[in-house]
């Protein structure tokens, strides 16, 4: 056995919610400014089709490479697939585009309240039946769907175009209602902002969404749910009442919609660098021994869809950030075959409070100091993943490229540290780097969505090591200045055959 | 230089941060009325 856990398995998943843009933070602020926003959002919809064939999402799920997306001419977004491409790529061999119907489907099994949070009439029940008995990984969920009163429909604006801002929001499919969400309506729960529909279908989307990407990972590594004693999740919803908001227990509420019955669980919080933090804090627990099977869970973010929408809009091209994003990852001890989280001593890479603000400073410690720590140089590490933000969401929405800004960071670092020459940086960064191709869904797309695919290229024997830097806002929380970095190295398990040198 | 200046500060996660603007005006005399860093992702 060799020293350190490893990253046995992983799951990637988007769900593709047009309709529920209008729900996301941005949108339903300025839908409630004014009204008439909702109409000029609806031109600008993506279709599934779409959004399935556009190729950042392909990569997210395995169906193209991020070197491969390099080579796509932008834009990328004016890509169309017929309905039998649109089939074949809906799946990918790390997970899939769920559909918006299906996830309502899911988003019902995952509410347990009564009285039920999503109001459904029979017939529509019926068809969210349909959806979920026509998914292989759902279809265990079906009875689970339970009926709600009918009368709980009555006085309801079934109207599509209710405006957000109240506490009965239409679930739609375009112009269809499949049902009505509402906040928490018993006694307790009046007047508790904390509970009212727009924090709790955040809650519900984060939970259902992380449902599936854990049922993906137990399909891809054909295990019972059972079999996991623990699950981390690290999603920014900040669930619970006016007395504990963010109090959590998210892990378990994924893990009982999953059938996880023999495990425990809790939430990580650190913002955008949470999957990076309970990835390392799984990796430690199986280290201890504590736990053997740790399932690191992050599910989408709600409030973050339609984001940038004002830019697309304006420039009339489709919204972009229009998918919840998911992920989980399975860590284990050693197997001899899956890759190494390197948790070697100083080897994980923190960053102090007297870091300060200094962005210098941050990669120092998060990127300088572990390598040093493990006897590594920067260019002992074949690909850096530190935020892979879709670029043509960040361009589009004049943020920039933030991925590339980051890798121009690092190379600078390396340059400074005088383990890369100044002339080299350029073509350094073109190999160890690669665009973004991940939904802006904060912690998602914080470097983790290159685990699968840097996994791929272990096991195929073309790289050997990947670092993976996350970045935390730690500020956004108007109790501290600073921001956070949290890193950690992936390494080829020793035991597989050495790779062969090439050229 | 900045001596008797004010500023409004906007700073980027991802780019250089308020209070490292902050505190680069600062230190040339300016005095920062608003400050702010907005992170984009």
């Amino acid at each position: 056995m060799s020293r350190f856990p490893v990253i046995k398995n992983f799951s990637y998943c988007l769900i593709h919610t047009p309709d529920l843009i209008r729900y996301g933070s941005k949108t339903r602020r300025e839908i409630t400014r004014d009204p008439d926003t909702e109409a000029r959002i609806a031109p600008y919809l993506r279709s599934y089709s779409q959004a399935v064939c556009y190729p950042p999402n392909q990569v997210f799920v395995g169906n193209l490479t991020p070197d491969e997306l390099t080579t796509l001419p932008r834009p990328w977004y004016t890509r169309r697939a017929s309905e039998e491409q649109t089939e074949l790529l809906r799946q990918g061999p790390f997970g899939e585009i769920l559909n918006q119907e299906t996830f309502y489907g899911l988003l019902k099994a995952a509410d347990i309240m009564m009285p039920p949070l999503i109001m459904t009439d029979e017939s529509n029940l019926e068809n969210l039946r349909e959806k979920l008995a026509a998914h292989p990984l759902c279809k265990d969920l079906v009875p689970d769907l339970q009926s709600s009163s009918s009368a709980s429909l009555e006085g309801t604006d079934q109207s599509p175009a209710t405006t957000p801002g109240g506490n009965v929001w239409p679930l739609q499919s375009g112009k269809t209602i499949w049902g009505f969400f509402q906040g928490d309506q018993r006694s307790e729960a009046k007047n508790d902002e904390n509970l009212q529909a727009n924090n709790l279908l955040e809650n519900l989307c984060s939970k259902a969404s992380g449902a599936l990407a854990l049922k993906w990972l137990c399909r891809r590594e054909a295990i019972n749910p059972e079999e996991i004693d623990f699950i981390i999740s690290c999603g920014e919803e900040a669930c619970g009442d006016r007395y504990q908001r963010g109090g959590g227990g998210m892990a378990k509420a994924m893990g009982q919609m999953c059938g996880c019955r023999n495990a425990s669980g809790m939430d990580i919080k650190n913002f955008c660098a949470a999957p990076a933090s309970s990835i390392i804090t799984a990796a430690a627990l199986v280290q201890a021994g504590i736990h053997q099977r740790v399932a690191v869970v992050g599910g989408g973010s709600l409030a973050k869809l339609g984001m940038k929408f004002q830019s697309f809009v304006q420039q009339e091209m489709p919204i972009l950030d229009d998918c919840l994003g998911a992920m989980a990852f399975l860590v284990t001890a050693d197997d001899g075959k899956s890759p190494c989280i390197r948790l070697s001593p100083g080897g994980i890479g923190t960053v102090p409070v007297k870091a300060g603000t200094s962005d210098e400073a941050v990669f120092r410690y998060y990127l300088l100091e572990p390598l040093a720590r493990m006897g590594l140089t920067c260019t002992d590490i074949d690909r850096y993943a530190a935020e892979l933000q879709n670029p043509e969401i960040m361009d589009f929405a004049g943020a920039g490229d933030v991925a590339q800004k980051n890798y121009r960071k690092i190379g600078a670092m390396a340059v400074r540290a005088g383990q890369l020459d100044k002339g080299d940086m350029a073509s350094w960064i073109s190999r160890i780097g690669m665009v973004g191709f991940a939904p802006t869904q904060g912690h998602i797309p914080s470097a983790m969505p290159y685990i699968g695919h840097a996994m791929t290229a272990m096991a195929r024997g073309e790289i050997r090591r990947a670092m993976f830097l996350s970045r935390a806002s730690l500020f956004l929380n108007r109790c501290t200045d600073l921001l956070d970095g949290v890193s950690f190295v992936l390494e080829r398990n020793p035991r597989l055959p050495p790779i062969k040198k090439t050229g | 230089m900045l001596r008797n200046r004010k500023a409004i500060v906007f700073g980027e996660r991802d780019d250089i941060s308020g209070s490292t603007i902050r505190a680069c005006l600062e230190s040339g005399g300016a005095e920062i009325v608003y400050e702010s860093t907005a992170c984009f992702v």
